[in-house]
């Protein structure tokens, strides 16, 4: 099976970035499939990331672009979503992007539940910087910055999206490319503020000193810990122990924030 | 017919003037004594067709106006000393990217919260270089209610006309008073619309360093292209070339110099015969142009320069007075410790003596301390 992704990538800009076994080309790819199987011109997508290894991405794509500033991605997808509403509007971003110096501004979209949709790209450590620790680093790991195991207690991004107010909230792994993909799908059919935590692999940053050997064994990782939320409920506390789960984790049907406001102020009757 | 005129807070004024020159949309953050400015704003975009919203901090509302530029929209966004240290950040990168936006600073007593209500003209250099990195800085420095509107509007033409940020340079005084505004006719002022590109999609260099102006494109409409803080080639990806870092950060300052002409604006009031010259900006210039009647009043050959654009700094008009009139000394009134003063010696380069006269008392600096500076030059 041979899917044509020519299309969507922009002329001259591969090679990509990345490292060897990074899973973010996967991630790209599922990207790539969601949106031409939902049918979006390319002409009404604006596609805004951070800085890191993750905010990259959106160079290889022919889309309109925007690679911002640190953590501020959601900023200024703001803006061009107000300034232009028949946009489709996607920010994304790495754990540390979205969720440390971009914490912020990720909270006040999903409480606004302004209609985008963001991927935030989590694989537990700051790479591009080359491993330091991130609000999703897990206790005990190391990174350059935590020698002597991580201190620090980590976020949990879906369930500090569901308690900011995103209408969706969903997460998947670059394992599972279908599901990706249709988590994906799924995230850009909903109006009000879609978040999917995407979990990654970072063989060179996290893997290596984190007893990964080698980056097929972090992919096997996420294979063996992922637990769909379907089956999860017939779990015990237990046997959870160590997963996690992914699917489409919180939807609800909530006014959108530019609809509301259009609404109120009178520009929409 | 008779002209529409109003009784206006300076404030509200540059809300007014930012509407006039086509503004629809606003991002801001609540800041003494800037508010009024997203007050209104929030009020009157609506009216207008336009957005408005209140971002979650100071860093993420410059980011919103950034991003609606991008999208199409003459933006807006309004701020006071620690906000302007906030979006500094975000300034370079529309500095950078050549992004149009207009950023209002009244400025406060600082360092940090400072003098939260108290008015000083301690922000210039932190608007020419508070963001890191060697960048355009164009900034507008209005003196009363009416040039908080016309001087606004005029901001947006430059911000349209170089793609670069703008400052509108006021304080806490001339933002905070009420004066009479006469209220342009549409029309009557002129209004810059954003030109926009006429090349084939695939052909479009939205950052062409061999060109001195490219159209911004609007993200929409039909010319996809990528944006980047980092530095970027033409067509706006990324390169460590440092040649080209070289090239396009000496043309994106150079186009300011290149129209110093068309961007610097100053008032030069009684100069043609002046001995001794007053160089003042907003609050402090209306001080200064009153102490320089009473020196003529009592015989001395005083003149006012009184620069409506700070950034860049207008060294051509006042090297051409000083070279033509023989200047025995400057006057400098700044309500601060010299940071314009220091940029006029800069100039005078030792023809003739320049005095500063700081204050961070939160009072305007009165025309009688001015007048005895002069008469010191006598």
């Amino acid at each position: 099976m041979s899917y044509d992704y020519a299309k969507y990538l922009r002329k001259g800009k591969l090679p990509h970035i990345w490292c060897a076994g990074c899973t973010y080309g996967i991630i790209l790819k599922s990207l790539i499939r969601a949106i031409d199987g939902i049918g979006w011109a390319k002409d009404d997508i604006a596609l805004v990331s951070g800085i890191g290894c993750a905010s990259r991405l959106p160079g290889y794509v022919d889309f309109n672009t925007l690679h911002t500033t640190h953590g501020r991605s959601i900023g200024f997808a703001t803006g061009v979503k107000l300034a232009n509403p028949k946009l489709n509007v996607i920010a994304l971003g790495g754990d540390g992007d979205m969720t440390a110096i971009g914490g912020n501004h990720f909270i006040h979209a999903c409480r606004r539940n302004i209609d985008l949709t963001i991927f935030v790209f989590n694989n537990n450590i700051y790479g591009m910087t080359g491993a330091q620790y991130s609000p999703t680093t897990p206790k005990g790991a190391w990174a350059t910055t935590s020698p002597y195991g991580m201190a620090e207690n980590t976020f949990e991004i879906t369930s500090l999206a569901i308690g900011s107010g995103a209408s969706f909230v969903a997460r998947t792994t670059a394992y599972h490319v279908a599901h990706c993909e249709k988590m994906m799908k799924e995230a850009f059919q909903h109006k009000g503020t879609s978040v999917v935590e995407i979990i990654n692999a970072c063989p060179t940053g996290f893997g290596r000193k984190n007893k990964f050997k080698t980056p097929a064994s972090m992919l096997t990782w996420m294979k063996d810990s992922a637990v769909n939320i379907e089956r999860a409920k017939n779990m015990s506390p237990e046997e959870l122990v160590g997963k996690y789960t992914i699917g489409v984790l919180h939807k609800v049907d909530k006014p959108e924030y530019i609809e509301t406001y259009d609404t109120t102020v009178g520009l929409k009757k | 017919m008779a002209k529409k005129v109003e009784f206006m807070m300076g404030n509200h004024a540059v809300a007014e003037g930012a509407l006039y020159a086509g503004c629809r949309f606003f991002g801001g953050y609540p800041i003494t004594p800037s508010t009024e400015v997203a007050e209104r704003m929030a009020e009157r975009l609506p009216q207008v067709g336009g957005r408005f919203i209140q971002m979650e901090d100071e860093i993420a509302a410059m980011a919103s106006v950034i991003g609606a530029s991008i999208a199409g929209a003459k933006s807006l966004t309004a701020t006071s000393g620690p906000g302007l240290s906030l979006k500094q950040e975000n300034i370079g990168y529309a500095m950078l990217c050549e992004i149009p936006v207009v950023i209002v600073d009244v400025m406060r007593g600082g360092p940090s919260t400072g003098m939260p209500t108290g008015p000083s003209q301690s922000d210039i250099m932190c608007a020419k270089w508070g963001t890191h990195g060697d960048h355009p800085a164009i900034a507008v420095t209005p003196a009363s209610v009416q040039e908080q509107f016309d001087e606004t509007v005029r901001a947006f033409n430059l911000a349209e006309k170089y793609r670069c940020p703008v400052f509108v340079l006021t304080d806490a005084i001339i933002g905070q008073m009420m004066e009479q505004l006469v209220i342009p006719e549409p029309g009557e002022l002129e209004v810059i619309e954003r030109p926009k590109p006429t090349c084939k999609p695939e052909e479009y260099l939205p950052f062409d360093m061999d060109k001195d102006f490219v159209p911004l494109a609007a993200f929409g409409s039909g010319y996809r292209y990528h944006i980047t803080g980092l530095h970027h080639n033409s067509d706006g990806f990324p390169t460590n070339d440092p040649v080209l870092h070289t090239k396009n950060t000496i043309k994106i300052i150079e186009r300011l110099d290149k129209n110093y002409d068309d961007i610097v604006k100053v008032e030069e009031f009684m100069t043609d015969d002046a001995e001794i010259l007053v160089f003042a900006i907003g609050v402090s210039a209306r001080s200064a142009k009153h102490a320089v009647v009473e020196a003529r009043n009592v015989g001395i050959k005083a003149g006012l320069v009184r620069p409506l654009t700070i950034w860049p700094f207008p060294e051509r008009h006042l090297d051409r007075i000083l070279n033509k009139n023989k200047i025995k000394g400057i006057v400098v009134p700044e309500m601060n410790l010299g940071q314009m003063t220091f940029e006029v010696q800069r100039v005078a380069k030792g023809r003739c003596a320049v005095e500063g006269l700081y204050s961070l008392m939160l009072d305007p600096i009165l025309p009688s301390e001015i007048l005895e500076k002069i008469r010191r030059f006598v």
